[in-house]
This record gives structure tokens, C-alpha cells and sequence, in this order.
């Protein structure tokens, strides 16, 4: 049976996919017995969808380029 | 855009045209600006690289080959301008990586279990409150582990291209991802529990 430490050092393969079919058994088994890591786990997962989600373009954000910020680009391409 | 049009642009952009400058900024300029905010989380500096990455793919237009579309080049040079002026902008100090990882006790096992989050909002109202908190935990982790967590968790790319932005190995990528999330992980339970600051 894994270890609480040992299953955090997996955590990253296991959630790329990465492990293979033993470790990825004994993985789920330590999780079957362990609240403590399953809620790590939860809150790991969670981490990176806020990540990733608090990342996502604001609505209120146009996708235009502001045309001072053109003109800043062309004066530039320019004084090259 | 298609492909031919695209073919088209960048042999004008090798030929120097304004033109054709003129309209790569404004066809890839938005997206660009996004892009340079989610890495910098700041407007101004977020323009400044945009305005960087433009003049150096300008100057590096012929090093465009095709062999990807315009805006993938675009976004690369992009996140490396961003990169760049991250580097040079630190405004605090960071947090030591150590004391956000998780704890053990001797025979391996977790010393104390973990609180359940209350869910932090992803529902629009708190959306941009849950971003704001999430940029200020990210500018606390060290530099090392905020451009890993920039480039693979907020910019989607693959271990392989973070290595190579990164100048360091796949493996080195995934243990600094690790403990970079591990610690994020900590500091938004910190943040969630009402501890203010890093
Ligand atoms: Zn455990």
C-alpha cells in the first residue's frame, strides 16, 4: 500500500495519464482508504481549474486592439 | 484568416510593407493583448509587450517558415516578450516554496486532513473576484514556479513547449508544475479561509 507521500509524488502522472496500470491501481486503492488524500486530491483538481478558468478572457475585455497601442506598434516598427 | 491570404500577408510582411504590418496588428493585436494579460496580469505592461512582440516578429519574419499558422508563431513570440517583462517587474518578494508544501509525518502519512473548500465562485458574479485572487496567489510563488504555472495551467502549453520556453528539461518541468500547484493549492485555502496577503 502506498504512503501518504508516496501518493502525492504520483499525483501529477496520475492526472497527465501517465501512470502505468499497476501504479495507477495502487494509486486508487490508497485512495479508497484515505480521506485525507482524497480531499487533497479534490482541492489539487481544483486548483488548476480556478487556474486555468481565472485565466479565461474577461467578457468586458474587447478582443479589439486599442488604436493608440496600434500606432505605439507602427511608430515603433518604424524607429527600428 | 485562410491559408493562401495568410501566405500572402507574411511574403508582403518580408517585402516590408506597411500595409501589411499595419494589418497583422490589427488582425492578431487583440488576441496578443489577451494573451500578455493573463501572463502579466497588468494592462500597461501587458501593451508594452504586446509592442515588443510585434517589432520582433517583424524583425524575425523570415525565420516564419509555415510550418505553423501565423497566429501560434504570433502567440509564441508573444508569451516570450510577456515572459520577458514578468522577469523584470517582480514588485514583492516571493514566498518560500518549502513552507507551502504539504506535510508528513514520519512514516509518510498526512498529518492533518484538509478542509473542504467552500466552492469559490466560477458562477459570473464572483468570476472576476476568484480571478483576482487566483493572479495575487500566483504572483506569490517564486519566479521559477509562477512562469510554469503561467505557461502550463494559464497558457495551455504542453510540457515539451514549456521546457523549451523555459530552457530547462521535461522532468524538471513536471516537479516545478508539481510544487508550483501544490503550493498555489495552499495559498487559495489560505486566501478561502480569510488569511489576507501570501
Ligand atoms: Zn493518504
Amino acid at each position: 500500500m502506498l504512503t501518504c507521500r508516496e501518493l502525492f509524488e504520483f499525483l501529477h502522472d496520475y492526472l497527465a495519464r501517465d501512470l502505468s496500470l499497476a501504479q495507477r491501481a495502487s494509486f486508487e486503492l490508497h485512495l479508497t482508504v484515505c480521506k485525507h488524500c482524497r480531499e487533497y486530491l479534490a482541492t489539487y483538481k481544483k486548483t488548476i481549474d480556478l487556474t486555468c478558468a481565472a485565466c479565461e478572457p474577461d467578457d468586458d475585455v474587447p478582443e479589439d486592439v486599442p488604436e493608440d497601442l496600434v500606432q505605439a506598434i507602427l511608430n515603433a516598427r518604424r524607429s527600428k | 484568416m485562410n491559408a493562401p491570404s495568410e501566405a500572402i500577408l507574411v511574403e508582403q510582411l518580408r517585402a516590408g510593407s506597411d500595409e501589411a504590418f499595419e494589418s497583422l496588428v490589427r488582425e492578431h493585436g487583440g488576441v496578443m493583448l489577451a494573451t500578455a494579460r493573463r501572463v502579466l496580469g497588468q494592462d500597461a505592461d501587458a501593451q508594452d509587450a504586446v509592442q515588443d512582440a510585434f517589432v520582433q516578429a517583424f524583425r524575425k519574419i523570415d525565420t516564419f517558415h509555415g510550418e505553423s499558422k501565423l497566429r501560434t508563431w504570433l502567440h509564441r513570440i508573444t508569451v516570450n516578450a510577456s515572459l520577458m517583462k514578468l522577469r523584470s517587474s517582480r514588485s514583492r518578494p516571493a514566498v518560500s516554496i518549502d513552507e507551502l508544501l504539504p506535510q508528513f509525518l514520519e512514516d509518510g502519512h498526512r498529518t492533518v486532513g484538509e478542509k473542504r473548500w467552500s466552492d469559490p465562485g466560477l458562477v459570473a458574479a464572483e468570476r472576476s473576484e476568484t480571478r483576482a485572487i487566483v493572479r495575487e496567489m500566483i504572483d506569490c510563488l517564486p519566479d521559477d514556479y509562477r512562469e510554469v504555472v503561467l505557461l502550463r495551467d494559464v497558457e495551455q502549453l504542453d510540457t515539451k513547449e514549456t521546457a523549451d520556453f523555459l530552457g530547462v528539461g521535461l522532468a524538471v518541468v513536471k516537479t516545478r508544475l508539481h510544487r508550483a500547484r501544490q503550493a498555489l493549492r495552499t495559498l487559495l485555502a489560505r486566501r478561502f479561509a480569510g488569511v489576507t496577503g501570501c
